[in-house]
């Protein structure tokens, strides 16, 4: 089944993607792709705590992940990498070119960050970033969860994003 | 039980709605504040129930979803923080937690763990004509 969803978010591993995305796509495992924490023994502990026992959670550096991504996508089970922001993933796409498609799952305010949908707020540097990457043929879709309508790259930069749950 | 008020931390309104469900059934729900994660980053959520925890001294967060950012950010205290963390939180786990003040929080919070979780149940109907 491979990686079926690269996800940049920046609570990484919470209920929309456990629930969210994981009941529906029987989700077998959980690819967290953060130079923090695959630093962090704490950090790593606490992500598996609330993690249901059957959902396997590997932790990754870009450099690491970059090595083990062919394994991964052998794996028989479905699964999911997340990066917590744009650079991250940005980053991993450069030095995997199979990843074709990107979904943008949550990004929060912050200072200089600008509202494009109720759960993605974008400075302009990492809206360069997003068109960057769908130059170089990546997909870059908004979805925070699967019931909700995918918005593409290009509709949410125009503000036609908003339109509510499918 | 501490004079401290406890946390519940949970998704949309639910924490609202469990306080204002164990105010109605045992006037009690001013023994715990209600707390949503609604559009909060990660490091917001943390960073306001930190705060929320140092201003009262609560010593229980109750969270509902297991892996989930409410959960998370609760146990991001455990690390500097004297404070216990429920998770699965449901309203026959606060009741019996609130109606124990004669329990420490870990006494109340453990007992009210081990009667609320089993009150999760299925009950069948028996189909007409069998």
């Amino acid at each position: 089944m491979a990686i079926e969803l690269y996800r940049i978010d920046d609570r990484l591993i919470h209920g929309q993607v456990i629930v969210g995305w994981g009941q529906p796509m029987g989700l077998g495992f959980l690819v967290l792709v953060d130079d923090e924490v695959a630093r962090s023994e704490w950090e790593q502990e606490l992500y598996r705590m609330g993690v249901p026992p059957e959902l396997d959670v590997f932790f990754a550096s870009v450099a690491e992940a970059t090595v083990a991504l062919d394994k991964w996508n052998d794996d028989k089970r479905p699964g999911i990498l997340l990066t917590s922001d744009i650079d991250t993933m940005v980053r991993l796409v450069a030095a995997k070119k199979s990843i074709r498609a990107v979904n943008l799952g949550g990004i929060h305010y912050r200072a200089g960050r600008v509202e494009r949908l109720r759960y993605l707020y974008l400075t302009g540097d990492e809206v360069h970033a997003l068109l960057d990457l769908e130059r170089r043929g990546v997909d870059v879709t908004a979805r925070d969860v699967p019931a909700s309508r995918p918005v593409p790259l290009s509709a949410l930069l125009e503000g036609k994003g908003e339109a509510g749950a499918a | 039980m501490s004079d401290s008020v406890s946390i519940v931390l949970a998704h949309g309104q639910l924490a609202a709605g469990l306080v204002s469900a164990v105010e109605q059934i045992t006037g009690m729900g001013s023994r715990f504040l209600a707390m949503s994660n609604t559009g909060m980053s990660d490091a917001e959520l943390e960073q306001q129930l930190r705060a929320l925890v140092e201003k009262t001294g609560a010593k229980v967060v109750f969270t509902d979803l297991p892996a989930g950012s409410c959960n998370i950010a609760a146990f991001r205290l455990l690390r500097d923080k004297d404070v216990i963390v429920v998770s699965g939180v449901n309203l026959p786990t606060l009741l019996h937690f609130v109606t124990h003040p004669q329990l420490t929080p870990e006494e109340a919070a453990t007992e009210a763990v081990e009667r609320g979780a089993p009150t999760l149940r299925v009950t069948l109907g028996t189909p007409r004509g069998n």
